[in-house]
């Protein structure tokens, strides 16, 4: 069979610097090609050259794209809009970005049909309706007439995938698809793309960074590093087999240590929630009149021993984050109780709160926005050690102190005269580490501190947590939605959806025997790698 | 000679101090030494810089006001008399204010632009144009041009030579031909190309102006190069001085309004939306009344006319700072509400640090760029602000030399048949310059630090 796809030798310069260095693939007709990769290593620069769609900073330098024999890099620009959307269609990470908001969603894929397929106004308006049927968007007629901003995050990407399907496009490109999305969400649209590659012999080039995500998709995988391709395979052979060392390692990264914790009982309580209930006000009128209330955290109820960790997992939405914001006394309690060490921290004042904000400290999500990048690593760090007087008063000593603690997060410790923008992701992440650690806390919130982070260093900075963890029996709220990682960090789970915890207990109970039908549910959305696969 | 500073001297003074000062602090940042790098990079940017510069310089001349002693023969010994108050400009141009002419005359004329009734030896009337009193047309005209270039580029040879000595440690030689090749980081041929062209072209205007009324002389034979110099500080000091009344406020209020929120949030904006829903022409016209009132009932706060022009000036500066703060204030209170959304503020309140600290250390710092940019649009604004309002009668003291009471006279001039035409050309050459340069830095800087567009 003749392939859809061929990328001969392809290579981007980028002024003197090589970008892309003779990528080679070919894609089938009816295949879903997987290409992985971690951030910066050039997936979607191949897709946009496919594309034709560089930033005008990158060129090519040598090497051809052929859709079905026909060089697209012939092609004059004209012809090559053509293609785009007809031929070639392509979905993105961000929905929200890629629809306009003053269009109706409908509209968009009208517009698209109407510029390539040239149909009657009529026979448009049924073709948009039976694409939204198959994109499983319920009650086409009506969505028809809706705006993006009406629309779910899962559904303004069935719209998008409508929009690539509208012309009958030979090659779909999936951009990175289901990143923003929650995992059930992220099972459907999988589950969708699945069926109209069945339905119609579609090919699809399939961009992620998620192992477990092209393991229940992809026919042949490519893993792509610093540009180039390091290995392509069928998807069976090549989790079963992989042969380039750095595929290895980030199937290891990607399975992590696979073993359970040791839960032992004995330990004491070092936070205790009761009920815990955080009601946002909402005002209306010109009085600013309370009309009634979103009930972000609605009664939640959970304990955490001493040097273990409580996982907090839950979809986006559930009220994960603002319980953390809750106890940290960031926000305000609107009932139940908050007990530190026995100490009811909802009733203290803004001095004796003080003692313990030094007790329990927080690390966030964004690496780059949780550096201000006005100030450099050792006035970051500083900061809270002052604020709370902990650690030495004389400057050269805190800098010795602070010296120290950058070495114990596995940075160097010339860092300290540095600013955050030189910093990748990763160091940023074990800088915030570094900051919550130097006054010395108890309990660490740990809010999805490794979601934006790439597979490897993913792995590099959860096994930093769990040393640290065993070298100052430190405790975690460990707050995130990838179930993939629970196991790994956590001895007890408990699920939240709507502000409710609807599960909880041992990370072995909860993983392996759930009750709740939410808990089953996430369980079975949750992509998931073969479990005999070792190394 | 005793110095006597008027209260626009002093702060014009300050803020040139302070802002060296600030400068040298900001300097330590190499982060800031980069952005400003940056920003000098670009050829225009650098023009504009220099352009700016000669402005400030006539500014900074014309801020130094003393009184020297008279000797007046009639006067006793023990009674000092001091002369009327004058400045480093007006001693630089005192022959261009005593070759005061009758009427008005046309740029390099000779004679007057009207004719005149005179009567002759023999009693017999006529008309006729009478020649100028200061202009004797003797020496030729392109001796002296020639003379005034040499002299411009000889000294413009010196200005770069002192400055590439002074701030490069490699040899002479290597450095001059670097930076005439251009191949500097930064464009140094292109900043030695426009301090040399305005440099030969003062040169030029100030030795033609011993000659001749060089942009010709108003109704009164006042001399326009004159006026149109003098006019530069007050059209600077507008645009410098208002903005530093106004910061303050702008800052100070939105970030409160952002930061707190609740009622200070709805107070401030309150106050704001109130402010910017009355005409600001309106609201300055009232300013200025009140304040025209409130100076005739004390006539004691000033013993001259130039010193009455400079309060008035400072009160108009006053009404326009306490007007002109709302649109910086809302950009601000906006910025704020997304930083201290941001979570290293949320991991500073986690630390317990305070208020006024997490202002200090993490919300000024990142609105810095957009204080910045801000200022230097506002200033623009701010020098075309005073020409509508002098034009409209509510600006500056009828007195006082600026280019918004040059166009004022020029409105009936221009009806004149023929036209006089070069008060408005001057007035408008010369703030168009102004404005044009500062609107250039202005688009720089806001290319280099504004986070969104990344260079």
């Amino acid at each position: 069979m003749k392939p859809i796809l061929t990328v001969k030798e392809l290579s981007l310069v980028s002024g003197e610097e090589k970008v892309l260095d003779g990528v080679s693939f070919e894609i089938k007709q009816g295949e879903i090609f997987a290409l992985v990769g971690e951030s910066g290593s050039g997936k979607s620069l191949t897709s946009l050259a496919i594309m034709r769609l560089l930033p005008e900073a990158i060129r090519v330098s040598s090497g051809d794209v052929r859709l079905q024999e026909k060089s697209l890099f012939a092609l004059p620009e004209y012809k090559m809009q053509k293609v785009r959307g007809k031929k070639i269609a392509m979905i993105f990470q961000e929905p929200m970005n890629a629809l306009n908001p003053v269009m109706t969603v409908g509209e968009q894929v009208a517009e698209v049909i109407r510029l390539h397929l040239g149909l009657a106004q009529e026979a448009v308006r049924d073709k948009v309706v039976s694409l939204f049927e198959e994109v499983a968007l319920k009650e086409p007629h009506e969505r028809y007439h809706w705006y993006p901003h009406q629309l779910s995050g899962g559904q303004k990407q069935r719209v998008m995938i409508a929009m690539a399907l509208a012309c009958e496009p030979d090659l779909l490109i999936a951009d990175e698809p289901t990143t923003a999305l929650d995992v059930t969400i992220q099972a459907q649209v999988l589950e969708l793309l699945k069926r109209i590659r069945e339905r119609r012999k579609l090919s699809i080039l399939f961009i992620t960074h998620d192992m477990a995500v092209v393991y229940q998709l992809a026919d042949r995988v490519a893993v792509m590093r610093h540009g180039a391709i390091v290995e392509e395979a069928a998807c069976r052979t090549f989790f079963e087999h992989p042969g380039h060392p750095y595929t290895q390692s980030l199937l290891r990264d990607a399975m992590g240590s696979g073993q359970a914790r040791i839960v032992s009982s004995e330990s004491t309580r070092l936070l205790e929630v009761k009920g815990l209930k955080v009601h946002f006000p909402v005002r209306k009128g010109f009085f600013q009149r309370i009309s009634g209330y979103v009930k972000a955290v609605d009664g939640i109820s959970f304990s955490i021993p001493k040097g273990k960790t409580l996982a907090l997992v839950g979809e986006s939405g559930s009220g994960k984050s603002t319980t953390g914001q809750a106890i940290l006394s960031l926000l305000p309690v609107s009932a139940g109780s908050i007990k530190f060490e026995g100490e009811e921290l909802t009733r203290l004042g803004a001095k004796a709160l003080k003692l313990y904000r030094q007790k329990i400290q927080v690390v966030f999500q964004d690496p780059f926005s949780a550096l201000n990048p006005r100030m450099s690593i050792g006035e970051i760090i500083r900061e809270g050690m002052v604020s709370l007087g902990v650690g030495p008063a004389r400057k050269r000593e805190q800098d010795a102190y602070m010296e120290e603690l950058l070495l114990r997060v596995e940075l160097k410790a010339e860092h300290l005269h540095r600013f955050p923008h030189e910093f990748s992701g990763g160091q940023r992440q074990r800088i915030g580490i570094a900051r919550a650690l130097a006054v010395k806390p108890e309990l660490i919130i740990c809010d999805e501190p490794t979601s934006a982070l790439d597979v490897s260093v993913r792995a590099q900075i959860l096994k930093l947590l769990k040393r640290l963890q065993q070298e100052s029996s430190v405790s975690y709220l460990f707050i995130t939605h990838d179930l993939s990682i629970v196991s790994e960090i956590a001895d007890e789970v408990a699920v939240m959806k709507e502000g409710r915890i609807v599960e909880q207990g041992t990370v072995e109970n909860v993983m392996h025997t759930p009750h709740h039908p939410y808990t089953k549910q996430l369980l079975a959305s949750a992509p998931r790698l073969p479990t005999a696969y070792q190394i | 000679m005793i110095l006597t500073p008027l209260w626009t001297d002093l702060m014009v003074w300050a803020l040139v101090l302070g802002a060296t000062v600030g400068g040298w602090f900001a300097a330590r940042s190499l982060r800031t030494r980069r952005q400003w790098h940056n920003i000098f990079r670009s050829g225009t940017a650098m023009a504009s810089a220099i352009v700016l510069l000669f402005y400030l310089f006539f500014t900074l001349l014309d801020s130094v006001h003393f009184r020297t002693v008279s000797e007046m023969p009639g006067t006793k010994s023990e009674q000092v008399v001091y002369a009327p108050m004058q400045s480093l400009l007006d001693l630089l141009l005192a022959h261009n204010l005593k070759n005061s002419e009758r009427t008005y005359s046309a740029p390099f004329a000779t004679h007057e632009y009207a004719k005149s009734i005179v009567v002759d030896a023999d009693g017999e009337t006529r008309q006729a144009y009478l020649p100028l009193k200061h202009v004797s047309g003797e020496s030729s005209p392109v001796k002296r041009t020639l003379t005034a270039l040499l002299t411009g580029l000889g000294m413009s040879i010196l200005g770069i030579m002192f400055h590439i000595w002074c701030c490069s440690r490699e040899r002479f030689k290597t450095v001059l031909i670097k930076r005439l090749r251009g191949e500097d980081t930064l464009p140094w041929r292109t900043a030695y190309l426009t301090f040399s062209v305005l440099l030969l072209l003062f040169t030029w205007l100030y030795v033609m102006s011993f000659d001749y009324h060089v942009l010709g002389t108003d109704k009164v034979g006042g001399d326009v190069l004159y006026q149109s110099i003098k006019s530069i500080r007050t059209g600077v000091l507008i645009g410098i001085l208002t903005t530093l009344i106004m910061l303050p406020v702008a800052v100070l209020l939105g970030v409160s309004a952002g930061l707190f929120g609740g009622w200070v949030d709805d107070a401030i904006q309150y106050l704001y939306t109130t402010l910017s829903s009355i005409p600001g022409v309106l609201l300055i016209a009232a300013g200025v009344l009140v304040m025209q009132v409130m100076m005739d009932g004390h006539p004691e706060w000033f013993a001259s006319t130039l010193e009455r022009s400079d309060l008035r000036l400072l009160f108009l500066i006053l009404i326009l700072g306490i007007t002109s703060w709302t649109g910086l204030c809302r950009l601000i209170r906006a910025e704020t509400l997304k930083i201290s959304q941001i979570e290293f503020v949320t991991a500073a309140k986690a630390f317990g640090v305070g208020k006024l600290t997490i202002i200090r250390r993490h919300i000024v710092p990142n609105l810095m760029h957009i204080i910045l940019i801000s200022v230097v649009l506002d200033f623009s604004g701010l020098v075309l602000a005073e020409a509508v309002l002098s034009y409209v009668g509510v600006g500056v003291d009828p007195t006082m030399y600026s280019w918004g009471n040059m166009i004022n006279q020029a409105r009936l001039e221009m009806a004149r048949e023929p036209m006089v035409w070069w008060s408005l050309f001057s007035a408008f050459v010369f703030m168009f310059i102004l404005v044009l340069a500062a609107n250039l830095l202005s688009d720089r800087i806001q290319k280099v630090l504004d986070p969104r567009n990344s260079l």
